[in-house]
């Protein structure tokens, strides 16, 4: 199926997500892989903050973003490690394509991934510590999808220039985590002030409103130096 | 470059010499007394690792959108040397936090944001060294990246701490105190610059060994 | 539009770092420290000793490991400009 003209901006979005998509689908190999170590990486907090069961305060705002910012870093590795194997990433960034589409695609690709280890985790999380993260359903879903944009948005760039760098398991950890803190911190308080019995809404807008500037100035800067620095 | 070298050397250790002096003869601070002192080399420092930051996150830029390798050198020089004057920062703070506040760490939104910073820079050089061929560009992109990200750690670290009650002060300065602390500024910063120029020739005689290595293959 | 976007790349890194500089307001809640309780006092000189003594060491030891990498490389230098002379002179 060869297109006859040089795809659009958002076909080409379309294109390249599709092609993941289908990638993944058949396997399952990465979403089946990532929400059990998600689900392990909760379990393990568990047992480090539970106290003769009762939940140490706000620990279940942290466990949930500590398990999306592991998992979310596994999945970037497994989802670039398949890209790498074939050298598939070359061929893509020599197709006549917008790169930025390109970054865009992988970017939702990844989005939809870790939305669906999200849409398990995180009813695990309120059932296991008691947490009421649904008494807020908007507000916790925007705040889910304003931070993992944010996290995945940094990661995506981050992962996809690894591609062909040495040592580059433990490497993206290493360079993603110190910049994604802002989003860790706004994720963990924002939930935390959903968590409260009343829920602290001005409290959660402002967190959520932070992460959402991040998202748009990260996604900018991820998006003017993904060309330049993939091209050599 | 060459030209200024050995002037701004001279000037630098000449402020460094007489450092001590100046310190010495500064007036004590009112609640903090003798521990106070260890501020004259400990914000310098900062403003050292600041100007590296810059340095480093400007070359980047110019690696990524001007493909320049001279910019990459300079780039790789910078980052040591945030990382140098940034641990140099963050021994000499908590031993004045020590005394003055009674904690060796705060998670104040200044020292969280410097400690972050240091580590995109620490991550930096790893990357440098154990990423292999090729790594210009992307440690360009995480300098790059570390400067965007300071204004929003700092934001956030404010905001979460202002839910735990303060139990420090940050000092406000006296202007008795402005001279000794502008010349040790200016040590430091004199400092940085001809540390910076070393470490880029450093690079670059490494880059003519390389150049070298290649001729020699042919 | 290249000039637009490094000129606004250097405003970028100078306003940023600058934006973040700014001194926090002077928080509440400040106890001076000569008034705590005796056995909270620290002797702050060596404090002072240390830190001193960590600047120097970290000044003297960046420095002595720029001049041992330098002299390494240009010795390396020198040895690789003379294999490749003598391989010309072949």
């Amino acid at each position: 199926m060869i297109p006859e003209r040089i795809p659009s901006f958002v076909q080409t979005v379309w294109l390249v997500t599709r092609k993941d998509l289908l990638i993944e689908f058949r396997s399952r190999e990465v979403v089946y892989t990532t929400l059990f170590f998600a689900v392990a990486c909760v379990l393990v907090f568990a047992f480090g903050f539970v106290r003769e069961g009762i939940a140490v305060d706000d620990a279940a705002a942290g466990i949930l973003w500590i398990a999306i910012a592991f998992s979310g870093t596994l999945a970037l590795g497994r989802t670039f490690e398949r890209e790498r194997q074939n050298d598939t990433l070359r061929a893509l960034m020599l197709a006549p394509m917008d790169r930025p589409a390109l970054y865009v695609g992988k970017l939702v690709g990844v989005l939809v991934l870790l939305a669906a280890v999200e849409v398990i985790v995180t009813p695990l999380v309120a059932l296991m510590f008691g947490a009421p993260l649904f008494a807020h359903p908007l507000l916790i879903g925007l705040l889910l999808a304003a931070g993992t944009v944010g996290f995945a948005a940094v990661g995506t760039l981050f992962a996809a220039m690894l591609v062909r760098a040495r040592s580059r398991d433990v490497l993206l950890p290493i360079l993603l985590y110190p910049i994604t803190i802002p989003v860790i911190i706004a994720g963990v308080r924002c939930t935390a002030a959903l968590l409260q019995p009343q829920g602290d809404l001005p409290i959660a807008r402002m967190w959520l409103s932070m992460l959402v500037f991040f998202d748009i100035v990260f996604v900018t800067l991820a998006l003017w130096t993904f060309e330049p620095a993939m091209t050599e | 470059m060459k030209k200024v070298f050995v002037p701004l050397l001279i000037v630098t250790a000449g402020l460094f010499a007489y450092a001590p002096f100046a310190i010495q003869n500064a007036p004590y601070e009112s609640t903090m007394g003798l521990v106070q002192k260890i501020f004259y080399f400990h914000v310098p420092s900062w403003i050292a690792m600041f100007f590296a930051a810059m340095v480093c996150g400007i070359s980047g830029a110019f690696v990524i959108f001007a493909g320049r390798q001279d910019a990459d050198r300079v780039a790789q020089a910078a980052a040591e040397l945030a990382v140098v004057f940034g641990l140099m920062g963050l021994l000499t703070g908590p031993l004045w936090g020590r005394k003055a506040w009674g904690v060796w760490w705060q998670w104040d939104a200044r020292l969280t944001s410097a400690l972050v910073m240091w580590l995109v820079f620490v991550a930096y050089l790893l990357l440098r060294k154990y990423g292999g061929a090729g790594s210009e560009k992307l440690s360009a992109v995480l300098a790059l990246f570390g400067m965007a990200n300071v204004p929003f750690v700092y934001w956030s670290v404010n905001v979460w701490r202002t839910v735990h009650p303060k139990t420090s002060v940050v000092m406000t300065l006296q202007p008795s105190m402005g001279i000794p602390f502008l010349l040790c500024s200016l040590a430091f910063v004199g400092l940085f610059a001809v540390l910076l120029a070393a470490r880029v020739r450093l690079e670059n005689v490494r880059a003519s060994v390389d150049e070298l290595y290649l001729a020699l293959e042919e | 539009m290249r000039r637009l976007l490094s000129l606004s790349f250097a405003f970028f890194f100078v306003a940023l770092p600058a934006l973040a500089l700014q001194p926090p307001s002077p928080p509440d809640g400040f106890v001076p420290a000569s008034s705590l309780p005796g056995q909270e006092q620290l002797p702050a000189a060596p404090l002072v000793i240390v830190a001193y003594a960590v600047v120097w060491l970290l000044v003297l030891g960046y420095l002595w490991s720029i001049w041992s990498r330098l002299s390494r490389a240009e010795r390396e230098l020198a040895d690789v400009s003379r294999r490749l002379t003598t391989g010309q002179r072949r």
